[in-house]
């Protein structure tokens, strides 16, 4: 049964659609990430959740339980849902013991105290309760805002880009932290990120948007082996695009020659396009084969582990690293080989 | 999408269309043909009050640029002797009220005043035909008054725009061969240009709304002329036309200052400064620059308190007296209730508008705001129009049934109190707006996704974290009330007086020394906001230097 149910959701902002017919559903326990670039209406969708907003149309219902459609809107305060926010929005004159306290409505001081301790011990946070949240570091902050936003059960755990203002060094042990507690509680989370690192690293399923609307939705490594749009497989990384003529028993045939899929797939002779991303490209010295496709070093790059050479394939830059000690230099002549891989195929 | 309307926009709508309908009233009124006063004055004085306004107005301009342009210079680029106090002590005579500077100069400077009879024993001159002495008590000299206490506005406003130039801008002037004169009329005074006009624009509203001074000066100005209309022929249709054109006036101002404002978001993107100064002055110039700042300072603010001072030592006996606590006790009460009104008003009306989306809902707070523009004796007026209509209406039903009430608004503290909050809300309004803006909207989601109501969140979280920018807009409307003079004079019930208006009554009496300690008290209280001022500005970089850590 699925925990969060969004279906045909519409939000128009002065006359721009900023959600587009957006349909979404969660599975219990499930953490998906909303992934897409700034202004695609990730944020919106998950305030028109939280109820922060009010949709133009659609339906809204989370554990069964109706949020918004046609008829009504029920308040944000009314729907028991924890929240996660860019800035934390820690109550700045509230000790940390009061902010997750804040949304336990219970009478019962002692039961809610007790909660309040057990929220400290889950983010490794005892002793600090009594401190103001301007006495905490960034992430003992963030921990404070999971604590606050899980201490009331919330039926579901909205997060909007709660890692962006992480130092990077940190970024992804807090990330595996927080995705520890929020598993440890069992409660289904939407989680809106730009970072597809952050995504990969922190969610379940992965819902890439674009202009309002989510294109395509399924585990990272799904979306990276089979995208349904070209915008889906540019979103997850670099490549360059080159035509490609399928010709049966997983061979494509290119300007580059000959590429092999390493992955079924299901097509007649057709034509289209191959995404190619930097990975499966190396460079090798120019030998005299005809058959080989060569390229010119337009720049080098010394990166400590590894170099990364600039170069051009079919009018389209793009950068490879190599693990080599640095034998090619600007203008050299190289051959360009494209390994097997799980081949990214757009139909023309 | 449901069309639903909340309890907040009820309050903020109503005190919104409340607060505007005085103005509205006033424009309704002031197009009724008054075939009897209006059109007597206006084929006989009216044009010579409205070129008295406007040579008024210009002369002001004139004289606080002369005095506020350098002094900001001074201020913002230049290091000398005193210059970190006459930062903040060059804003004191915005402390000072017209009506006691231009009394203590009367009692100064005309033919029984100690520099004529200091003259006169001197050179042995007899009598005034002897020699010649300028007469303070022309429209010239409520120039020199009133631009001595506006000055301030401008100088502020032109030091700040100065600081957030950067001074790069200037060294590359140099470097490029200008002076630093040169470099100043070339680039700080273009670049500062629409600040400069907003402040002028403001000082121009100032000094139209000036009735103190004009009137004890006996020059006549539209202000003086709302106040004897109403006073001489109780016409209020005359008074509102009169007001009419004052309206005009302040509308035209307004604009100029919207638009150069508008400029000046595209004009002054400039970089932070360190606190090292730009110049340092030489030891001549070091004292010229100091010899002008106490100069203005003496002739603004010292001389006339250390006379205020003078008088109160001398008169203590009179001037102490129960009359000066039942006034001072009738202001701060008066005081207090229409801040305590202002306050509550404007804290539902910006939380409505934080609380909608929509941008209709910053219509209430604008419309609300609109009084702060009235000059005291128009504002007058247009509180007197609809409270009147109330009244009648009141009696007329009551009437019916016994006997009736008499003038319950437009008779009594209610007038007064209605016209302070149609005045001063635009100052909570600001305040409060600019707290609501520090705290971040995350606060609120966080709050109402935790399951607390609209008003729960502005109780457990807004309100704790505005409790500073509550009190402060609170105060500072306090003060403004305890200076406010003409709307009072116009509109305060028989029998009641506030000290501004006691003060007012000796001066017009010519026994100021009489209400001398009532009349310290008013500038000492207008103190304060200079010190909010002051030590805003120093929070704000404070927090300027915490956010960059």
């Amino acid at each position: 049964m699925s925990d969060l149910l969004i279906e045909k959701l519409n939000f128009d902002y002065q006359g721009n659609k900023v959600i587009d017919d957006l349909s979404l559903t969660i599975e219990k326990n499930e953490i998906v990430c909303l992934l897409g670039a700034s202004g695609c209406g990730k944020t919106t969708t998950l305030k028109a959740v939280a109820g922060l907003i009010e949709p133009s149309s659609g339906l809204i219902r989370i554990s069964n339980k109706t949020f918004n459609d046609n008829k009504s809107f029920v308040a944000p305060e009314k729907r028991n849902i924890g929240m996660m926010f860019q800035d934390y929005a820690l109550f700045p004159h509230l000790t940390v013991s009061q902010n997750i306290g804040y949304g336990l409505l219970s009478k019962d001081k002692k039961a809610n105290s007790e909660r309040v301790s057990e929220m400290l011990s889950l983010v490794k946070l005892e002793g600090f309760g009594d401190r103001f949240p301007h006495q905490l570091s960034g992430g003992q902050q963030q921990r404070v805002a999971i604590a606050r936003a899980l201490a009331y059960k919330p039926s579901i755990l909205l997060l909007d880009e709660p890692f962006s203002n992480i130092d990077h060094q940190v970024r992804f042990q807090l990330i595996e932290d927080i995705r520890r507690i929020i598993k440890d509680q069992q409660v289904s989370a939407i989680f809106v990120t730009h970072s597809k690192d952050e995504a990969f690293a922190f969610s379940d399923q992965l819902a890439i948007m674009n202009e309002g609307r989510i294109i395509q939705q399924g585990t990272a490594k799904s979306l990276f082996q089979n995208p349904k749009e070209k915008m889906v497989a540019e979103f997850l990384g670099q490549g360059v695009y080159i035509d490609a003529q399928y010709q049966g028993d997983l061979k494509f045939k290119t300007p580059l020659g000959c590429i092999i899929s390493t992955q079924e797939v299901d097509y007649d002779n057709q034509q289209g396009t191959l995404y190619i991303r930097p990975q499966y490209i190396s460079l090798k010295s120019k030998c005299t084969s005809k058959s080989a496709h060569s390229v010119t070093i337009l720049s080098k790059r010394f990166m400590g582990t590894r170099y990364i050479y600039r170069i051009n394939i079919l009018d389209q830059e793009i950068e490879i690293a190599s693990t080599d000690d640095g034998e090619f230099n600007h203008g050299d002549q190289v051959d360009l080989n494209i390994l097997p891989h799980p081949v990214n195929f757009f139909i023309n | 999408m449901r069309f639903s309307i909340s309890r907040w926009q009820i309050v903020a709508w109503s005190a919104g269309i409340i607060l505007t309908l005085p103005l509205i009233f006033l424009i309704f009124e002031s197009l009724i043909p008054d075939p009897d006063v209006f059109d007597h004055l206006w084929n006989t004085v009216l044009w010579d009050y409205t070129f008295n306004t406007f040579v008024l107005i210009f002369g002001v301009l004139v004289l606080s640029s002369l005095i506020a342009l350098p002094l900001g210079w001074l201020v913002a680029y230049c290091e000398f002797p005193g210059k970190k106090q006459f930062e903040w002590a060059l804003m004191l005579p915005l402390a000072m009220p017209t009506y006691i500077i231009a009394y203590v100069y009367t009692d100064l400077l005309d033919y029984a005043g100690p520099v004529q009879i200091w003259l006169r024993n001197t050179f042995g001159w007899q009598n005034p035909d002897d020699y010649w002495f300028f007469d303070i008590r022309t429209l010239p000299g409520a120039i020199v008054m009133i631009a001595l206490v506006l000055y301030p506005y401008l100088f502020l406003i032109f030091k700040t725009a100065l600081r957030e130039q950067s001074f790069k801008l200037v060294q590359a002037s140099q470097l490029m061969g200008y002076s630093a004169i040169q470099s100043f009329f070339k680039v700080s005074l273009p670049l500062a240009r629409g600040s400069i006009v907003a402040a002028l624009a403001l000082i121009a509203m100032e000094a139209m709304a000036d009735f103190a001074t004009v009137n004890y000066f006996a020059v006549s100005t539209l202000t003086t002329a709302v106040y004897d209309t109403w006073f001489g022929y109780y016409s209020l249709t005359a008074a509102a036309k009169i007001s009419g054109i004052m309206l005009l006036f302040v509308f035209m101002f307004l604009s100029i200052e919207r638009f150069s404002r508008r400029n000046k978001a595209v004009h002054e993107r400039g970089g932070v400064n360190n606190d090292a100064m730009l110049y340092k002055l030489s030891k001549y110039h070091g004292f010229l620059a100091t010899s002008f700042c106490c100069l203005v300072l003496l002739l603004a603010f010292f001389i006339p308190v250390s006379i205020l001072v003078g008088y109160a030592i001398s008169y203590f006996d009179q001037a102490f007296n129960s009359e000066f606590f039942i006034y001072a006790w009738q202001s701060l009460k008066l005081a207090a209730i229409v801040s305590c009104i202002c306050v509550a008003l404007s804290l539902f009306v910006v939380f409505n508008q934080r609380l909608s989306a929509k941008s209709i809902d910053l219509i209430p707070g604008r419309m609300a705001s609109m009084g702060y523009a009235l000059p005291g004796t128009v504002l007058a007026i247009a509180v007197l129009l609809p409270l009147s209509l109330l009244d009648n209406a009141v009696n007329q039903f009551v009437g019916q049934f016994m006997e009736e009430p008499g003038l319950i608004f437009s008779g009594t503290i209610v007038a007064i109190t209605v016209a302070y909050v149609v005045r001063f809300y635009a100052i909570s309004q600001g305040t409060i707006e600019a707290s609501f803006s520090r705290i971040s909207p995350s606060l609120d989601m966080a709050s109402r996704s935790m399951g607390k109501t609209p008003g729960q969140t502005l109780s457990k979280i807004h309100f704790p974290l505005l409790r500073r920018g509550l009190l402060t807009a609170g105060l500072l409307i306090f003060i403004e009330c305890m200076k406010e003079l003409p709307a009072a004079l116009l509109l305060r019930p028989f029998d009641f007086d506030t000290l501004a208006t006691h003060v007012f009554q000796y001066v017009s009496d010519e026994q100021l020394e009489l209400a001398s300690i009532s009349a310290l008290f008013i500038v000492l209280v207008g103190l304060l906001p200079l010190y909010f001022i002051t030590s805003s500005m120093e929070s704000a970089k404070l927090e300027e230097e915490t956010a960059n850590e």
